[in-house]
């Protein structure tokens, strides 16, 4: 018999080839015959298309085709995961710095980025929306064509959506402090080490397509859908991505890919540099107006919330960025009333998409930030305030959906402990602390299957992305506990639409508690079968049959499972076959199309110290501490929690995205956006786990890969403020705005009733 | 377009004779021609180390170095540093700390790290976290290196 591999640190699946360089990412793949794609955009983020000269990139040797929208079916196909807005190449205008005008398919990748830059395009810069207040402004151009959505009252705007969300009367609603205040999330990067890319064959009327992508279905389904044909046809192969954090969710240039592979009839490559992945994709900026009332001894009246969201040019899946972040805008605290306002925006920026917390770091850092400002004025601790507010298990969060799934407060003091709070601090030094939940998955689905093969070793069938969170390993730890298989038999078949059943996505941290349910549903198919074979080979009933630990007990006798299948199965072998699914449906009427799954849960808390001469912030302790339910590879857990932790240094210390007066990204590539290095982690930084066994996933496991980046930010800046004495309320807290801050004395400036 | 030049390496200790065209990189080379592809390409300006190499002894970045500078020296990259089917300690190490997630900053990551243990090898965690601050991870797996070389400076005797 196994160990149990349930709560061990089982190695990485795929650590191997990924230490050894043999782990093949999808610009590592070579097709014969293979053909170059470069894009050919313009320096400017809005303009008028004038004209496109492509005859010298034409006349290069070794180019194979210059394609504009001219030579796409019109009028031009254009897809999205909700709105069908994108059009596969500009069509009359271009709509954000970067978006490609013309694609040069070439012989070599140095032939197609010397024919790329002989494409001449003539263009006339138009005014444009990059900021909120022009979004909001009804006299600014319009993003998109307002017969691209359903018509409404908001056709004619740039609002994508606008949502209400609350309950209780806020007009009815006293309290006796009031504090009103407005924050700032910038546009920042996903920066995963891998740029996107993709490769096209077009073969026997469909396409195969290689992409990194975290929802291969989806992917399928959109280019059945462009292309008029049926699933069968498009098949996507997944190759593990290079770090994805929400950004390789959605197709981006695969639609146009497959077109070149049409036209050319030979297999297209496209590997976007860095730079041209900074202009794929963003995280969703964010301006949110919040006026929070507490009573006098800091318990919570009501939250008066306006979050207005900047998107890019199309809508990707940002308006849902919006919705699901702000239907929990009051954190995962006893709210009494609460009015939550939600724009999504377009703009003519990076079209914006998923990124790792999915919206809640923007709503965490204005919401936490201000329990911060009313504990100052109310002269209570930062810990107290949250502890007296928290939801305890049980409570509503939001009043009739599902209530707190966690003991939330047992994360709270743990973080507590961790970092020292309430002992005597250095002159200079800061701590802070704050909590933030996001949602889980809604609604979903996920299949499984699993093959017990003849020799008692398993194949899984699992369609999650394995993109670094190491899904595989998860899986395979399930399976060895439930099938008592060792985990070195076990392998983990993902990445192919045309051998793995569907999966909806990878996201939202579902793929333990969706996918791991599926397959723990096969596991359950598998063992009723080898029962009934079991109960067949030893002339019993069923009932007198069990599987405890991986192993067949009948009455008082025990065998293995691999005993059984090859008694029953003889000498033509064969194998036991499971099918598993986890499924989440619609409820009708919700905001969200569904209830959380799960709450992800997370206490972050810091000391730092800070330079007054420089501004510069030096993380002391670093503590982060999530509610997981139950940890199934614990090692793996604190390796998310650390990432998303290192992340969200990130984005509070020293990134975003600066736009010049054309739309322009002034900072895109890695010599002027930074991103933590090693110099940047903390001098101390540690994760725990509460685990209570009270999550839907298997063995009351929660998802957990998100947590630690949900409120980085608020608890680094209360550090700050307890430091320093400012207040900062714009993202990133960069060594110049702290100092510029201490420079101006910026007090707490709270609008204050 | 400009003709090719001929460029003689030892890459992992077999000798390649080949012509690549002047402007082509190391990297390139390794990646497009020679099918050494454990060597990755990210920002392709000198600032993520996800195509560090050695090469004459140094660490250096492939894509920085044009293939016809490289012409008479020696490279070592990921592929030539165990032999099939075996680790380093380095590479165990990451492993066994969890250093490792979407694995595509790992290999130049683990030339940095194999580079500074050879050069140092009991660094301190400072002169760790300067021999890997040319090496860009955005999965955060920063701490669970340190462990690691920690782990490999441990076991060799001081």
């Amino acid at each position: 018999m196994t160990a149990s591999q349930i709560g061990s640190s089982t190695r990485r699946f795929g650590g191997y080839e990924r230490v050894t360089g043999s782990q093949e990412f999808v610009a590592d793949l070579r097709l014969d015959g293979m053909l170059f794609v470069k894009l050919v955009s313009i320096d400017c983020a809005r303009a008028r298309i004038v004209s496109v000269d492509t005859s010298a990139a034409r006349g290069l040797a070794g180019v194979v085709a210059v394609v504009t929208s001219d030579d796409l079916p019109q009028p031009v196909p254009r897809f999205g995961p909700v709105y069908k807005d994108r059009p596969i190449l500009a069509v009359g205008e271009t709509k954000y710095h970067g978006e490609p005008v013309a694609a040069v398919v070439a012989e070599s990748k140095d032939v197609a980025e010397v024919a790329a830059s002989l494409v001449a395009i003539q263009f006339e810069e138009l005014p444009a929306v990059f900021t909120v207040a022009s979004a909001l402004d009804p006299l600014s151009p319009l993003v998109q064509e307002p017969g691209l959505r359903s018509a409404g009252t908001l056709a004619n705007t740039n609002v994508l959506s606008e949502q209400v969300f609350g309950w209780g009367d806020l007009a009815a609603t006293e309290a006796d402090l009031v504090i009103e205040n407005d924050y700032c999330f910038p546009m920042v990067t996903h920066f995963a080490i891998e740029p996107h890319g993709c490769m096209v064959v077009s073969s026997s009327g469909g396409f195969e397509v290689w992409s990194p992508v975290q929802h291969p279905y989806l992917l399928q389904a959109i280019l059945a859908d462009l292309f008029d044909l049926p699933l069968t046809r498009v098949r996507v192969v997944a190759p593990d991505p290079g770090g994805a954090f929400g950004g390789k969710q959605n197709p981006k240039f695969e639609p146009l890919l497959c077109f070149l592979a049409r036209m050319t009839k030979r297999p297209v490559r496209l590997i976007l540099t860095l730079e041209e992945s900074f202009q794929a994709t963003r995280r969703t900026s964010a301006e949110i107006h919040i006026r929070s009332g507490f009573s006098r001894d800091g318990l919570l009246c009501f939250q008066d919330i306006e979050s207005n969201f900047l998107l890019g040019a199309y809508a990707d899946i940002a308006g849902r960025v919006v919705s699901k972040s702000n239907y929990l805008g009051c954190g995962p605290y006893c709210t009494p009333v609460a009015r939550i306002r939600a724009r999504a925006l377009l703009s003519h920026t990076t079209p914006s998409c998923a990124f790792r917390g999915f919206g809640t770091p923007q709503v965490a850092w204005a919401l936490e930030s201000q329990m911060d400002a009313a504990a100052r004025h109310l002269g209570i601790d930062g810990l107290q305030i949250r502890l007296m507010n928290l939801a305890a298990k049980g409570d509503d969060v939001v009043p009739g959906d599902v209530p707190a799934d966690g003991e939330w407060a047992q994360s709270v003091r743990k973080a507590a402990s961790a970092v020292g709070w309430g002992e005597p601090l250095a002159p200079n030094h800061g701590r802070g602390i704050a909590v933030g939940i996001k949602s889980g998955a809604t609604t979903g689905l996920s299949y499984s299957t699993i093959r017990l093969l003849f020799d008692g070793s398993v194949t899984i069938y699992a369609g999650t992305s394995d993109m670094g969170q190491g899904a595989r390993t998860i899986f395979a730890q399930i399976v060895s506990d439930e099938l008592g298989v060792p985990i070195d038999q076990i392998d983990v078949v993902m990445g192919d639409t045309s051998v793995v059943p569907f999966d909806l996505q990878t996201s939202a941290s579902r793929s333990t508690v969706f996918m791991g349910n599926a397959i723990l549903d096969a596991c359950r198919d598998i063992q009723l079968q080898v029962r009934e074979l079991a109960a067949e080979l030893h002339g019993t009933a069923l009932e007198n049959v069990r599987i405890e630990a991986g192993g067949v007990f009948i009455s008082d006798m025990k065998v293995s499972i691999p005993e059984v299948v090859q008694a029953s199965l003889g000498r033509l072998r064969g194998e036991l076959i499971g099918n598993g699914t986890m499924r989440r449906t619609d409820i009708a009427n919700h905001p969200l199309g569904g209830s959380p799954a799960f709450f992800e849960f997370n206490c972050t808390a810091f000391e730092v110290s800070v330079d007054v001469e420089t501004g510069e912030v030096s993380v002391i302790k670093h503590v982060s501490v999530g509610d997981t339910g139950k940890s199934l590879n614990p090692l793996q857990v604190e390796m998310q929690d650390e990432g998303a932790a290192i992340m969200g240094l990130g984005h509070t210390m020293m990134e975003h995205i600066i736009l010049d007066e054309s739309g322009r990204i002034a900072n895109h590539g890695a010599l002027d956006y930074r991103i933590p290095t090693s110099k940047d982690l903390p001098l101390s930084l540690s994760t725990y786990s509460i685990e209570n066994a009270d999550g839907p996933g298997p063995y009351g496991s929660k998802g957990v890969s998100e947590g630690a980046i949900l409120c980085t930010a608020p608890a680094f800046a209360s550090a700050v403020t307890e430091a320093t004495g400012v207040v900062i309320r714009d993202l990133p807290l960069t060594p110049e705005r702290v100092w510029r801050a201490m420079r101006d004395g910026a007090s707490d400036s709270s609008k204050v009733e | 377009m400009t003709d090719a030049l001929p460029v003689v390496l030892n890459i992992n200790g077999l000798k390649y004779e080949f012509e690549v065209l002047p402007y082509r990189s190391l990297l390139d080379v390794l990646r497009d021609e020679l099918g050494l592809t454990g060597t990755k390409e990210c920002c392709a300006v000198g600032e993520c180390g996800a195509c560090t190499v050695h090469f004459d002894g140094r660490s250096i970045n492939a894509c920085l170095m044009l293939a016809i500078e490289a012409d008479g020296g020696s490279v070592t990259t990921i592929e030539g540093i165990a032999a099939p089917g075996e680790m380093t300690r380095v590479q165990d190490a990451f492993l066994e700390h969890g250093a490792v997630q979407c694995g595509f900053c790992i290999p130049g990551m683990v030339m940095s790290a194999e580079y500074l243990l050879a050069r140092n090898p009991h660094p301190t965690e400072q002169e760790t976290r300067e021999g890997l601050s040319g090496n860009l991870c955005r999965c955060g797996g920063y701490n669970r290196m340190l462990k690691a070389i920690s782990s490999v400076s441990e076991e060799s005797t001081p």
